[in-house]
């Protein structure tokens, strides 16, 4: 059995490489934004954390309030995104308080979206203008896009018997009507303000340069995770407000190069199939023979 | 009207019950409590009224008007009756030399003990030449006045920080009286006008205890000035849900939206007149009326900041709470934890028991399952 | 050497079945409440820890636990070990029923569920980035190739069936089996080779949220060779256990040649890892103190304990030690897959996650369904081999 023994091996060794030789691409072609990319610019130096956006934006979305914070159960205050907050001010304050700021959180639209990555039939995806938006008829609630999401934003509706996915989509059906996202239309103060993505960031980069103890020298967005259309300006370090420190190379590159360097063309598959018929072919040959020999 | 006199020989119309009311209130206004009204009756009966000189500079005697409005127009006489006003420009019957008489002898009779209030700011420049009564400058009046006095209080924005004569450019080099009686604790109540129960709860206070209440950094009432008209506002519910009016007289104006699109500038001033309304009339005050607050008793905001400017709010005030960034939110039920422990105990020992079984002996001939 | 497979016989109403029976139901009647209210009220899962038991266990453990028929054809027909071939079909069973439950499991965990047919049939749809569609499809076909590879039993007894269009089915179906064998042994053994590896690969899209001691590109291939060590496993598990309760006498030798082909594996798999993190300079976060590197370090323990327990000849031989050294290799793998999923998976420090009651007790409703099916299929079709004889 020499032959099969090594045609055995050989099997074994060739799917191991392919499992394990397909080592993630360096950081190849940064995602570039599409040219009409839309997005938001928020300025946490300009927000008074009055809210107006979070009830724009259940409003125009026609979403039910979530009072779990608020003390009387009076107010539309929910602890973090979820399935009835696709917007949500947090107020992050340090040790002694007197360091403060408040934060919007909400999508980032990213241009490389890890949930659209994730999604198995595209339900989540970057379409018009980059908004990474949602179709539920694509959707088997999975939740793996929420799997994927280093911002955490993705949530789920898990009261319902029959749940959606629920994110912020740029009110894409007002932009639709020549409308901008309910939030950042009601802001008293234009702590965000809405626009393409190139021009916001032109906006920011002109308010660090005139003022410049003002701000943290830096745009969150502007390359993080790949870059993304929603673009912050603070006044704290970024991370204090939960953004995370995501190096320049797009989030989902890591995992999907190395799903398409294994099954690249499905060549892989396909090759270890052949091999693995052929091996076993050969063992049924020398198996007939074997009989063929003993009843003689 | 002499200190010795008492009340009820001087106006025997007024009811004794008014009275009492009166003082009530005022103790309320100040925190002090239904004790402290007996206190302040006491006090006024007896005729142990506290002696109080009122100097006034460059002023517009607003102040001085709206303690005047303070009450009912058949009470304004128990006003100056529970305290033993003096000394006051605008009241004073006398005038000319007589008036200075009277300021000598109320400082004579009442030195050390007098209270004085001091309304409208005091000139600077040119050495104070912009503001001199009876030859003297306003600056040598105060110093004078204020050496001799238990207590000093500046009533109005004017005389505590130096109010609307200060404004951009200042000709007159316009200031507060503290700035003058360096050294002298100046009780500020700031306002335009200040708040007049906020001045009678500081006189009473020191009438009757000899105290003055608590004070802030910048020396204002801790009672009237501890917290922005933000916190207290009865608008704030429509602020707090995103209803503003855009425009005077617009849909949410004449619904009586919050004013902070307007220009409000309710969160960063320190006062009390959302609680506490003038001329005794419900509602009687900025906002009340549908005008946005302009921060009148804060130097840093009146007449400098423009009256239609949005205000920063850095610093979120209750009722309002807000999300942290990192929430908690999930729980482990611990029954669960417990039937799962159990679970996988189970398995484990079963396993373990059903290996040991297996060691000892040669499978059974008939099936168990 | 003859090993014919006959169907064991006896009572189909005993009091295991009943028990197992009656968990059975338990489980279905939460499920039919879990689809009625959905999974917020009856599950303990949450928008920080999306995934939990029902994924972590019931799929990418039970797929792997069920990767019998994975491990025993590559040994029978890649190897050419034919004298493993009496342990072929049974293990099929286990693969069958395992990737069965494991189905099912994803139709009760995904919330759109009547949305579930469009994945394999909206092929223009298709993501191909997504490392969870490849997974979806191949479990999909692999189930359907299970079945497929186990169906001979059926006909063996059904072409004998007193139904005229079972007999003729039956009939004609055996030999069709027979001659396109190859084609689709081959399949079952491409397609566990190309989703258990890619179930590694899922959690690596969590990027930087998934912990530095699980977070390598070397899990497609950690997961695949812990898979092929748990299916080995799971056979000597389950060839001990009814041959026991069977009254069969059970080929220790067999089973002991099988469990040792475990402990390569294993080598292989800790080495792997523990290189990975000295290259990757962390091997210090296994010290850290806290609860991750404990399980991490307990991984290890576990994954080494059958090598031990398997080290020497007598010990292989003794029944207990065996099944002993089975079930440490399958709670090392289990524990491997709970921590990917689970453990090491970092939303940040607010979010927490244990399965409620209802999860735990659909599970072990699904499992006792599984064990249960396991034993009427057996006792009615030719599955087991009578005696096993060397």
């Amino acid at each position: 059995m020499g032959i099969s023994r090594r045609a055995a091996l050989k099997t074994v060794l060739v799917a191991g490489a392919a499992a394990a030789g397909a080592r993630p691409a360096k950081a190849a072609v940064l995602a570039q934004a599409p040219a009409d990319a839309v997005g938001l610019l928020y300025d946490t130096t300009l927000c008074i954390g009055c809210k107006t956006c979070m009830v724009a934006c259940n409003e125009a979305n026609a979403l039910p309030a979530d009072t779990t914070l608020s003390p009387a159960r009076l107010y539309h205050a929910p602890a973090d995104l979820n399935a009835r907050a696709k917007t949500v001010i947090k107020l992050y304050a340090d040790a002694d308080g007197m360091t403060r700021s408040y934060l919007k959180a909400q999508c980032m639209h990213c241009i490389d979206p890890a949930c659209a990555t994730a999604c198995m039939l595209g339900s989540l995806q970057k379409r018009e203008f980059g908004i990474v938006t949602y179709d539920p008829d694509l959707c088997v609630g999975c939740r793996y896009c929420e799997v994927a999401c280093p911002f955490n934003v993705p949530k789920f509706e898990w009261s319902s018997a029959a749940p959606k996915i629920v994110k912020c989509e740029l009110c894409n059906h007002r932009l639709a009507e020549g409308k901008e996202p309910a939030c950042s239309e009601v802001c008293p103060r234009h702590a965000v303000i809405f626009g393409k993505r190139s021009d916001l960031l032109k906006e920011a980069k002109r308010r660090i340069d005139e003022s410049p103890g003002r701000y943290i020298p830096k745009v969150y967005g502007e390359t993080d995770g790949g870059g993304t259309q929603v673009l912050y300006l603070s006044h704290v370090p970024f991370e204090h407000l939960g953004l995370p420190a995501l190096g320049e190379t797009p989030g989902p590159e890591r995992a999907r190069s190395l799903q398409h360097g294994i099954y690249r063309g499905f060549a892989a598959p396909l090759a270890l199939y052949g091999v693995l018929g052929l091996v076993m072919w050969r063992n049924r040959s020398a198996a007939a023979e074997d009989r063929n020999d003993d009843a003689r | 009207m002499l200190a010795s006199q008492s009340l009820a020989e001087f106006d025997p119309t007024v009811s004794r019950r008014n009275f009492i009311r009166l003082c009530t209130m005022v103790a309320a206004a100040v925190g002090l409590g239904p004790l402290a009204a007996e206190r302040f009756v006491e006090a006024a009966t007896s005729g142990r009224k506290p002696s109080v000189i009122w100097l006034q500079f460059q002023e517009c005697t607003g102040c001085t008007e709206s303690l005047l409005r303070a009450a009912h127009p058949a009470v304004d006489d128990l006003i100056l009756d529970l305290i033993s006003l003096d000394y006051h420009e605008t009241l004073l019957a006398a005038a000319g030399h007589q008036a200075e008489a009277a300021l000598k002898q109320a400082m004579r009779d009442n030195a050390g003990k007098y209270v004085c209030i001091v309304e409208g700011a005091i000139p600077t420049k040119e050495n104070g030449i912009y503001c001199m009564i009876g030859g003297r400058t306003a600056v040598d009046i105060v110093t004078d006045v204020a050496s001799q006095a238990g207590a000093v209080i500046a009533i109005g924005s004017c005389a505590s920080w130096g109010g609307v004569p200060s404004a951009d450019p200042n000709p007159t080099g316009a200031t507060g009286a503290h700035e003058i009686l360096k050294g002298k604790t100046v009780v500020n109540i700031p306002g335009c006008p200040a708040n007049p129960y906020n001045l009678l709860g500081v006189v009473l206070q020191y009438a009757t205890y000899g105290t003055l209440p608590a004070l802030d950094a910048q020396n204002r009432p801790k009672f009237a000035y501890g917290e922005t008209i933000h916190e207290h506002c009865p608008r704030r519910a429509h602020f707090d849900a995103g209803r503003f009016a855009e425009k005077y007289g617009d849909e949410g104006h004449r619904l009586g939206y919050c004013l902070y699109k307007l220009g409000c500038k309710g969160p960063v001033t320190y006062a009390n007149c959302s609680v506490q309304h003038f001329g005794e009339v419900d509602g009687a005050w900025p906002i009340g009326v549908g005008h946005p607050c302009f921060g009148c008793t804060e130097q840093k905001v009146a007449f400098r900041v423009p009256l239609h400017t949005t205000v920063d709010i850095q610093r979120p005030m209750p009722p309002d709470t807000y999300a942290p960034v990192h929430a908690s939110q999930g729980q482990v039920s611990p029954l669960a934890t417990g039937v799962a422990g159990a679970i996988l105990g189970g398995l484990a020992g079963a396993g373990y028991v059903a290996s040991k079984k297996l060691s000892a002996a040669e499978p059974p001939v008939k099936p168990e399952v | 050497m003859t090993t014919r497979a006959e169907p064991m016989g006896g009572s189909l109403d005993t009091t295991a079945t009943r028990a197992l029976a009656g968990l059975l139901g338990l489980g279905a009647v939460l499920i039919v409440w879990r689809l009625i209210v959905g999974l917020g009220p009856t599950t303990a899962l949450n928008d920080g820890y999306p995934l939990g038991l029902w994924i972590a266990f019931d799929v990418v453990t039970g797929t792997a636990v069920a990767c019998g028929g994975y491990a025993v054809a590559i040994l029978v027909y890649i190897l050419n070990k034919g004298r493993y071939h009496p342990l072929v079909r049974p293990a099929l069973l286990t693969s069958a029923l395992g990737y069965s439950l494991a189905g099912f499991s994803v139709v009760i965990d995904i919330g759109r569920w009547w949305n579930v047919w469009k994945v394999p049939v909206y092929f223009w749809h298709w993501n191909f980035n997504s490392a969870l569609l490849e997974v979806a499809l191949c479990i999909m076909a692999y189930v359907f190739v299970l079945w497929i590879e186990l169906s001979p039993a059926f006909f063996e007894r059904w072409q004998d069936s007193s139904f005229v269009a079972l007999r003729r089915m039956s009939r004609a179906a055996l030999p069709m089996l027979k001659k396109a064998s190859l084609f689709i042994i081959a399949l079952g053994l491409l397609l566990p080779t190309m989703h258990q590896s890619s179930l590694g690969t899922l959690m690596l899209l969590a990027g930087p949220r998934l912990h530095p001691l699980w977070n390598t590109p070397w899990l497609p291939l950690l997961f695949l060779i812990s898979c092929v060590s748990m299916g080995y496993a799971g056979v000597v598990f389950e060839s001990t256990l009814s041959s026991r309760l069977f009254g069969r006498r059970s080929d220790t030798a067999m089973l002991a040649a099988l469990a040792a082909a475990i402990v390569p594996l294993q080598i292989a798999f800790v080495v792997l890892r523990l290189g990975d993190l000295a290259w990757q300079g962390r091997l210090g976060l296994l010290f850290a103190g806290d609860g991750r590197s404990v399980l991490a370090a307990l991984e290890y323990v576990l994954f080494l304990a059958p090598v031990v327990m398997l080290s020497s000849a007598e010990r292989r031989r003794d029944p207990g030690q065996l099944f002993r050294a089975a079930l440490a290799m399958i709670f090392a793998g289990a524990l491997f897959r709970f921590d990917t999923y689970l453990v090491a998976f970092t939303p940040g420090p607010q979010w927490a996650y244990f399965p409620s009651v209802p999860e735990l007790l659909i599970t072990v409703g699904l499992v006792a369904g599984e064990i249960l099916a396991y034993i009427l299929i057996v006792k009615m079709f030719p599955v087991l081999a009578k005696e096993q004889v060397a």
